[in-house]
């Protein structure tokens, strides 16, 4: 199969103006544009989560298409491990700045600092805590509204998911009393205190995503794109060699060419062995992936069998 | 290996039904796992819990449960959404367990899906529960509907009881008044007419599940009905020379192009659109399910709840009308409360000022209702404070379906599907 074959169909329906044929990234992106745009229409303060990572990338570019020309109606918020990968970082800066939209950053740190979150060791992965931290910052802007660019396609838990998510005063999320979903009618009804989760790409798998990315051309950070880098051999994983988790003795240390499914906390994101250095080329391995993505790239989901639903029950992502 | 075209062949949604014990959990993990979609770390988790309890074969039936309870229980509590793609085409099954919140779970699955799978367990043959599956199917406007009627290794793949359950399934659509659905026997267990054709079954002429599914037509018929245009929301934008003012939504149905008449509604007024645009670039026309932003020629008021129509074929207005409805609520409906309802973008207070009927699943017949709980199935007539702008559900899914919310618990009370 060529490569270029399988992003051109997407290019051919965006050159003719209409009529042709919806595809199904049409389909799906129609969608997404019609709920941020219910967020703006039915809650007072909304934020978009956004990380820097390929999915929230996503999310701002639909966040434009739904918006634009005019200002985005809502202010973006990362909440930051301090466990960053720093071409992350810079990234998130920079498509900041090209937005010209406001960032609001929380950092798990501070919550360290107020003795709000406490470490077992200086080490451990912060992934958990910004739950805390996010939290934190729903309760200090009095945010309703958070959307995030989870996928049903993720993990099972997210499978069950509605796209507008209720959370109730604790932030937790019950999978027993989760309202009804029909059509495209959204129940948005909340009482002081309580908040919506809200996940456009819900629709959306890994593959729909990166075929998005290689058809509006999105800038990422390198890191989801193969590079050489130091990585441990730990078992069938690659473990990245940096300051923050602690190596154990067996580790053998050797340089891959490597690209990162998933970008998050730096102390739980594996990378995944490839040769793949553009989205055509993800997209072809996707193709004929046997991982899941998460179960190739998160350390955090590979605890226990159901820890994606004990986290997203106390108010995570 | 998917060619280029065939990623893009069409989106087929579908739910599947079926009661308790109709091994749909099992159906759904065979269809995965035979058209090789299934991740290799989900499947090296299904081998642990195998070698755990000691068992020789893997259980394809937990590859849908997400939920710790779930697994507790060995049941299945929510809607849950999964993708999947072969060479042919993408798929989204809203694959909805069949207990407790029977109603609810099968109407949110089936209120997205082009297709439903029903589910019959071939040594129970129709059920109360399958009557139900089947007109709920019909209310809701599913186009294409497909009976999978399993465990037919329970019964030696014997022709004998899967054409008794295609006679009975034949005569209720003949009563339900929906069109005769295609039948396929399997086993979900084994795996025969799931992905791959049966041997055991030469006397059976069709083709496998997936196959069937593979074909059905992709749903592209809202283009063809009536411009219908919902405004989410209204946005100013100011430049030196003048204020214009976008509308913003998504076209439920029909096509629109630059110059076109349409009317405003609920107000009435006629105007122009001058133009028809998304973020990169203007349009000459556009067609649903594009979303898009829309501006018209003449100074008109319109916002959140308005509708632009094609003013040769209106929507309807009026602050009555006559539904059936799905109440999902564990607290009866109560005569008399007033609830909001919420229709397209549109959402006011509405009052049940009649009760007119019930539906009785056993008898595929409207009996005498007196009053509603959880899982019941009624004709209503309800009015509204705001006059709502809408289509018979029928003729027009997106624009004739609406939700009851409880005013003071906020939760979603039912589903209903105009008619007048």
């Amino acid at each position: 199969m060529s490569l270029t074959a399988t992003v051109a169909p997407h290019r051919a329906a965006v050159a003719i103006p209409s009529l042709v044929p919806s595809s199904h990234l049409d389909t799906l992106e129609s969608e997404a544009i019609h709920i941020l745009r219910e967020v703006a229409a039915e809650f007072r303060n909304p934020v978009l989560l956004f990380s820097g990572g390929k999915d929230s990338t996503v999310l701002v570019r639909l966040a434009e298409k739904a918006f634009r020309p005019g200002r985005l109606p809502f202010p973006l918020l990362h909440v930051d491990t301090g466990h960053n990968f720093p071409e992350v970082t810079a990234f998130r800066d920079r498509l900041v700045a090209q937005l010209g939209e406001r960032l609001i950053v929380r950092t798990v740190q501070d919550s360290i600092d107020r003795g709000r979150v406490r470490l077992k060791h200086a080490n451990q992965s912060r992934n958990a805590f910004q739950t805390v931290t996010l939290l934190d910052a729903i309760a200090e802007y009095g945010f309703d509204a958070c959307i995030g660019g989870a996928r049903r396609d993720e993990e099972k838990a997210r499978a069950k998911e509605r796209v507008f998510s209720f959370r109730d005063a604790f932030g937790q999320w019950d999978p027993r009393r989760q309202r009804p979903e029909l059509w495209n009618l959204y129940n948005t009804r909340l009482d002081a205190g309580e908040h919506m989760r809200v996940f456009p790409l819900s629709n959306w798998t890994e593959l729909d995503v990166w075929q998005y990315i290689a058809r509006e051309q999105l800038d990422l950070p390198p890191l989801y794109y193969a590079h050489p880098r130091r990585v441990a051999v730990r078992g069938d994983a690659l473990v990245p060699v940096v300051d923050v988790p602690e190596l154990s003795g067996g580790d053998r240390i050797e340089t891959r060419m490597v690209r990162f499914r998933t970008v998050g906390d730096i102390s739980c994101t594996l990378p995944v062995e490839s040769e793949a250095a553009s989205a055509a080329e993800i997209i072809a391995e996707i193709l004929t992936a046997q991982v899941s993505e998460r179960g190739a790239s998160r350390l955090d989901d590979r605890t226990s069998d159901a820890s994606m639903e004990e986290r997203k029950r106390a108010g995570y992502f | 290996m998917p060619d280029a075209q065939g990623w893009d062949a069409g989106l087929l949604r579908f739910t599947t039904a079926g009661s308790v014990d109709d091994g749909k959990s099992s159906l759904i993990g065979r269809l995965l796992f035979d058209a090789g979609v299934v991740p290799r770390d989900q499947l090296g988790a299904l081998e642990r819990v195998a070698a755990r309890n000691g068992e020789e074969a893997i259980d394809l039936s937990l590859l849908t449960d997400g939920l710790i309870a779930e697994r507790e229980q060995g049941i299945t509590i929510d809607v849950a959404y999964r993708y999947f793609a072969t060479p042919r085409r993408k798929f989204i099954i809203a694959d909805t367990p069949g207990h407790e919140q029977y109603t609810r779970n099968m109407v949110t699955g089936a209120s997205t899906a082009d297709a439903a799978v029903i589910l019959v367990d071939v040594r129970k043959g129709m059920t109360v529960q399958t009557r139900r599956h089947l007109f709920l199917a019909h209310l809701l406007g599913i186009r294409h509907l497909v009976i999978a009627v399993n465990k037919m290794d329970l019964v030696d793949f014997a022709h004998g009881p899967f054409d008794a359950i295609a006679g009975e399934i034949a005569e209720a659509a003949t009563t339900i008044g929906t069109a005769p659905p295609t039948l396929v026997p399997l086993s979900a267990k084994l795996g025969d007419n799931v992905v791959q054709p049966s041997v055991q079954m030469p006397w059976y002429e069709g083709e496998p599940l997936l196959a069937v599914l593979e074909r059905l037509p992709a749903t592209t018929d809202e283009r063809l009905l009536p411009f219908r245009f919902p405004v989410q929301l209204v946005r100013r934008v100011t430049t030196a020379a003048s204020t214009t003012r976008l509308y913003l939504g998504r076209i439920e149905s029909g096509e629109v192009a630059v110059g076109d008449a349409v009317a405003v509604l609920p107000a009435g007024i006629t105007t122009r659109i001058r133009a028809i645009g998304t973020h990169e670039r203007s349009l000459d026309r556009a067609a649903a399910p594009q979303s898009v932003a829309i501006e018209v020629e003449d100074e008109v008021d319109i916002g959140r709840g308005d509708m632009l129509v094609d003013p040769t074929v209106p929507a309807t207005v009026a602050k009555q009308l006559t539904a059936t409805i799905c109440w999902f609520d564990d607290a009866p409906f109560a005569t008399g409360r007033p609830y909001l309802i919420k229709a397209g973008t549109r959402t006011t207070v509405a009052q049940v000022i009649e009760l007119v009927d019930r539906f009785d699943p056993a008898k595929l017949s409207r009996g005498p209702a007196t009053g509603l709980v959880r899982n019941d199935i009624a004709r209503i007539r309800l009015a509204t404070a705001l006059p709502l702008t809408f289509d018979a559900y029928r003729v027009n899914r997106a624009t004739g379906a609406f939700v009851l919310i409880d005013q003071q618990t906020h939760a979603t009370v039912a589903a209903g599907m105009i008619e007048d």
